[in-house]
Order: structure tokens, then C-alpha cells, then sequence
């Protein structure tokens, strides 16, 4: 039997999360009508866009408490949804919000959760998750024993789908929010959350490591990534050593990039920043360890010294005039 | 104050982690603190000490050995450690461990339970979530930056556009994020205080639970099976002997990226 599939599709900043999207995509693959679950405060005109990405009908939740994301009322809401029936399944795409909303869902209800999930399938008519474990080194089957399932995908895998588009159904549902849940209380908001990062949005990126050794050699990615048009991105560390913004890091726990072009240098390449560059065009990498973990998932490696192959790189693509 | 920090025990080197076919577990031994714990445990002390009272006390499910781990916890400072052993309890899932440390945390009525940020060696990076949520706790959660006062905690939230801040009545459970800290080095006083230390153990049975609770029965996930990951196709490799830069060149302009 295909499950029914209720997806929670995240709004952030006013705009629909796109791997929440292809949640949609996936869970008309995997059979049944999917629902999405819209919570927010102002979100009605994001859930017309929905039907465009497969759902067939969409519950928006709409209250003052739903405005800022966090993530209590938002288990509230879901609690309520599936107390009244109808969902065996939850999907969520990983975020900082969502991993919390999934964690206490399956905690009210003493339901199976499974997170860091690549894909989701039937089979025998059970549904199975696939999850990368240890380095990404091990594929698990992973599956659920009652229900609701609650299922976490990894950040960028799932892209959005236009091929299932039609006019969803929209329904508001009733927002009860427990008093209890609301003592989280947001009190300052990011100065920079509006601007969209010019890494997210870049055609290059040129990312950088451990490997750059001091701060001043940063200059030298600034510099290519000027030569390409394209932006600099930076591994966890360096952001932790108050090295390059927050705004830069890619990664798990920093933005997901999708470049034409992705030029790591100096870069070990732990799954942490992987996740967040591995969906990029073409990947490169410079590193002066052959062993190093970055040359299995890219295209073309070069091993060497990035501190003298990077500024060569800038000085032959300015004086042949190349451009990505 | 009293502060709890959850630690868990992980293998010391993720290199030589492997999963068993049989069991489909991961075979861990004897292993370390998580390093994310670490910090936790840095961000309790802290605050103890800028209290000038209180009690930093470790919560953690693990097998026996990881007493061991738990001592450098105490070594470096923390006031006493509470280990959950039990044998029963080996294949639970995240529901059965929440439920697990939120027994073991209920006794020791915390004002603060704090978090890492991730366990390393096959952690979701929730668990905070699903224990707070047990608890009737709120939760503040991938926080850079911590401060309370009177009651109050407030913490700077990591979110993927950059940081909010958020606040709430202890009690509260805070999960940190990043290397926000750097942890103290055990010193010589606390090497010697936490061989004596007592590390309270505490069964299945202590908190009120059946051994069919937790473990694999008590699960509501299950692992049908382990497989390689399909290989990626690997990709050109180039050895720089002075012309690398050029070769790079060249590729780039042949795969239309140039
Ligand atoms: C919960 C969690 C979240 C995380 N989130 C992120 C995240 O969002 N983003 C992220 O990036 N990391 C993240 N990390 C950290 C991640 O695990 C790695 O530690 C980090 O990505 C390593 O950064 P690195 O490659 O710069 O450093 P290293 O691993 O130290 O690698 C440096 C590399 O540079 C090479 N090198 C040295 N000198 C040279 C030279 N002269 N020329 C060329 N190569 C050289 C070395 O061979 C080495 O491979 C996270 C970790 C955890 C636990
Ligand atoms: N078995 C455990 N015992 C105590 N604390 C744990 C345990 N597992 C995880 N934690 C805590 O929960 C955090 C997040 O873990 P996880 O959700 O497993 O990635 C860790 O950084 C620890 O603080």
C-alpha cells in the first residue's frame, strides 16, 4: 500500500526552502497524494505556489506564534494534523529548524525517526530510507516499526520537481498552541538574514581550507575568485578562527552551494563540507595530499602546493582573458 | 545551579569504526568523550564557576567501559557523573534514548541540561530535541554563544542565514554549537579527585523502565541491511611538475567550463 505522505515544507524569509520542495517530488514517487503542511504567519499567497510542485492539497497553519522559526509550535501543529488522522508519514528536509521540530514530533508521539536520509523507496510495500553512515562510507537500510514514520533527509539532495504540477487544494487547519510551547522567545533577529549570500547564488566558487595556512593567503582565493566573477566559500575552521564571515562557510552547518564551477583548495573534503558542495558542476580540487578524501568525489584533482598553483591560476586565466 | 551535561562515549577514531553485518550495529569500543560534549562540559564549568556555586553533573547512556571517558569529564572539573550501563539497552533508537536520559535527568531536577552539538560518530544532531520535548522543557538549540541571569538564558542560534537570539526561564536545555569554547586540560588536582569520585551507575530497572522498553524491542526504527555506497566515477587526476596550473587550464577549457 503507498503510504500518505505529509510534507512539511519550510518558509524562510518569505521564501519555500527548495530541497522541502522536492520532499513533494519524492513523496509522489514513492505512491499516494502528498500533502504539504504550510506553517507560518502571512504564508497563504507561498501555498498557492505549492500545486506547482506536486502537492495535491496543502494545510496551511497560520498564527502569530508561527512567525519566527522555531520550533515548538510547530510541533503543536503537527501533533494536532496527525492526531486527527489520516498520515502514516512525515518527511522533513534537515535544517536547523526542522531537526528540531522532527526530534520532539517523534518524541510526543513515540514514533521511529530516521535522519541523514539520501533517499527514500518502497519496497514489499514498506517503506525504506537510505542512510550514509560512517564518512559516507556505508549505505543503511534503515526502515520504521509503527507509525507515524518520520523521515529526515539530508540538506540539498532532493531537488524540486515541476513534472507532478497542478492546482492544490488549500485548507487552513486550526492552530492550537500549547502555552507550554511558547516560551522560547525569539528576541533579535539576524541583521544580514534578507540578503541571499552571494555564495548561494555564484556561477564559481572558490573555497578554501586549513590548507591556506596563515589569514593573508585568504587574498590569494579572494583573488581568483575575482579573476573567475565567482565568490569565496571557506570550510568550518576557518570560520571558527574568526578567519572569514559565517556568511562564507559551506557545508553541513553553513550554506549549500551549487556552482558551475567549485575550486576547493587546501580543502580535506569531511563529509561535514561535502554535503554542502557536492551537487556543484564541476568540482576541483587542489591538495598536497594524494590521499586526501576530496580527490574521490571530484572531477578533476590536482596535487600539489595550492599556495603556489592558486596565484598561477589568477595570473594565467588574467592574462589569457578566460572567463567562466 | 545545578547543571547537567549529556555526554556520550564515542570511538576514538572514526577510522577504525566499522558496522557489523550481523548485528548491523556499529562496533564501537572503548572510546572517548565526544568532542562536541567537551565544549558542553566547558560551557557548565563555566558558568558554575562565574556562579560561584552550583553543581556540573554528567548524564550519559553508554556501555560500562565508558567510565573511563566519564573520569576525564571529572577530571577536567565536573562535580559527578551519572552512568546509564545496562546491557538492555544496547540497539536503542533516539525515542528510547530520549526517554532513557530524560528518566536519568528528571532525578536530578537540573536548571540547566546542556548539549554538544552533534555526536561524531553517527549522530542526528536532535536528540536535545526529543529530550526537552519529555522533559516540558523549552530548548535552545545550535547556540554559539551563552549567557544567563537571573533565571534567564539567552543564547546566540546558529540558522543558515546568520544568528538570532533567543531566550528562556531555566529550567532549560541548551544545545551548543561549534567550537565555542576551548576546554580546560584535566589538571593535576582533577586527575586525582576523579579517580575518586564515585560514578553513580543507574540500571534499566533504576529509572522505571522494562528491559522490553529500550534496546531493539523498544525501538521504533529498524536497520534492514548495510550496502556500499555506489562509487563516484573517479575523476582526472593531475601531478603538479610545475605545469599544473596549465594542465588545469586546458581541462577546464575542454569541459566548457572556461
Ligand atoms: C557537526 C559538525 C558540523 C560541521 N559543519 C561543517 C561545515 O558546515 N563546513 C565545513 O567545512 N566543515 C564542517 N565541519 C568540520 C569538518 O568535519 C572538517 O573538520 C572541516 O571541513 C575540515 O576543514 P578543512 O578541510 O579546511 O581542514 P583539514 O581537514 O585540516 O584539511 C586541510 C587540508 O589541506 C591540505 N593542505 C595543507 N597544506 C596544503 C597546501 N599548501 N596546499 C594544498 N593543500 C594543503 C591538507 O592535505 C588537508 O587535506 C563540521 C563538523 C561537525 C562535527
Ligand atoms: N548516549 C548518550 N548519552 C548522553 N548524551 C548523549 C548521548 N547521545 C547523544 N547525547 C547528547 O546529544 C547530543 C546530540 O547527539 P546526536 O543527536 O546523537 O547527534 C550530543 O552532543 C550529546 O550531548
Amino acid at each position: 500500500m503507498s503510504p500518505s505522505t505529509l510534507v512539511f515544507v519550510e518558509e524562510r524569509e518569505g521564501e519555500l526552502v527548495p530541497g522541502s520542495l522536492g520532499l513533494l517530488a519524492k513523496a509522489a514517487e514513492l505512491g499516494g497524494e502528498p500533502v504539504a503542511l504550510l506553517c507560518g504567519s502571512g504564508v497563504r499567497d507561498l501555498a498557492e505556489e505549492l500545486g506547482n510542485w506536486g502537492a495535491a492539497r496543502v494545510l496551511v497553519a497560520e498564527a502569530p506564534e508561527l512567525d519566527g522559526p522555531l520550533a515548538q509550535p510547530r510541533v503543536d501543529v503537527l501533533a494536532g494534523v496527525l492526531e486527527r488522522g489520516g498520515y502514516d508519514t512525515v518527511l522533513f528536509e534537515n535544517s536547523a529548524l526542522t531537526a528540531d521540530v522532527a526530534a520532539a514530533l517523534a518524541a510526543r508521539l513515540y514514533a521511529g525517526v530516521n535522519w541523514d536520509l539520501v533517499d527514500l523507496r518502497m519496497e514489499d510495500g514498506e517503506l525504506v530510507g537510505e542512510r550514509l553512515a560512517v564518512g559516507d562510507t556505508v549505505l543503511v537500510d534503515v526502515a520504521w516499526t509503527g507509525e507515524p514514520r518520520i523521515a529526515v533527509v539530508r540538506r540539498g539532495i532532493l531537488d524540486p520537481s515541476a513534472e507532478g504540477a497542478r492546482t492544490a487544494d488549500i485548507e487552513s487547519v486550526d492552530v492550537a498552541v500549547d502555552e507550554r510551547s511558547t516560551r522560547v522567545a525569539l528576541v533579535e533577529r539576524s541583521s544580514d538574514r534578507s540578503q541571499k549570500t552571494s555564495i548561494e547564488t555564484a556561477e564559481v566558487v572558490v573555497a578554501g581550507g586549513r590548507g591556506i595556512g596563515e589569514r593573508d593567503n585568504l587574498r590569494l582565493l579572494e583573488e581568483l575568485a575575482e579573476a573567475l566573477g565567482g565568490a569565496v566559500g571557506v570550510t568550518m575552521p576557518l570560520v571558527d578562527r574568526g578567519w572569514y564571515p559565517y556568511a562564507h562557510q559551506v557545508g553541513q552547518t553553513g550554506h549549500t552551494v551549487r556552482p558551475r564551477l567549485y575550486l576547493a583548495c587546501g580543502i580535506s573534503g569531511a563529509v561535514q563540507h561535502r554535503v554542502g558542495m557536492e551537487k556543484s558542476g564541476t568540482i576541483v580540487a587542489i591538495n598536497s595530499d594524494p590521499t586526501a578524501p576530496i580527490f574521490r568525489y571530484s572531477d578533476v584533482g590536482v596535487v600539489g602546493d595550492m599556495l603556489e598553483i592558486v596565484p598561477r591560476l589568477t595570473q594565467l586565466i588574467r592574462d589569457r582573458g578566460l572567463s567562466a | 545551579m545545578r547543571l547537567c551535561v549529556c555526554v556520550k562515549e564515542v570511538p576514538s577514531s572514526l577510522v577504525s569504526l566499522r558496522l557489523d553485518p550481523d548485528s548491523r550495529r556499529l562496533v564501537r569500543g572503548k572510546g572517548r568523550l565526544n568532542a562536541p560534549d567537551v565544549h558542553a562540559l566547558e560551557e557548565a564549568l563555566r558558568l558554575r564557576d562565574e556562579a560561584g556555586d552550583g553543581e556540573v553533573v554528567l548524564v550519559s547512556m553508554a556501555p560500562e567501559h565508558a567510565v573511563d571517558a566519564l573520569r576525564h569529564g571529572l577530571a577536567m572539573g565536573a562535580d559527578r557523573a551519572s552512568l546509564i550501563a545496562d546491557p538492555a539497552l544496547a540497539g536503542s533508537d533516539l525515542v528510547v534514548t530520549a526517554r532513557v536520559l530524560a528518566a536519568a535527568l528528571e532525578r536530578e531536577r537540573p536548571d540547566l541540561i546542556l548539549f554538544g552539538w552533534e555526536s561524531s560518530d553517527s549522530g542526528g544532531a536532535m536528540l536535545w530535541a526529543a529530550v526537552g520535548e519529555r522533559l516540558g522543557l523549552p530548548v535552545l538549540s545550535r547556540v554559539w554563544e551563552l549567557r544567563t541571569d537571573d533565571g534567564t538564558v539567552w543564547g546566540r542560534r546558529q540558522m543558515e542565514y546568520g544568528f538570532d537570539v533567543v531566550q528562556a526561564a531555566l529550567p532549560c536545555a541548551v544545545a551548543i554549537s561549534g567550537a565555542i569554547n576551548a576546554p580546560r586540560h584535566p589538571s593535576l588536582k582533577g586527575l586525582v579527585a576523579s579517580k575518586r569520585t564515585e560514578v553513580d551507575r543507574l540500571s534499566v530497572a533504576d529509572l522505571g523502565l522494562a528491559p522490553s522498553d529500550v534496546g531493539e524491542t523498544g525501538a521504533r526504527t529498524r536497520v534492514l541491511g548495510l550496502r556500499r555506497p555506489p562509487e563516484r566515477e573517479h575523476g582526472t587526476m593531475i601531478e603538479d611538475d610545475e605545469h599544473a596550473a596549465e594542465q588545469l587550464i586546458e581541462h577546464l577549457i575542454e569541459r566548457g567550463v572556461l
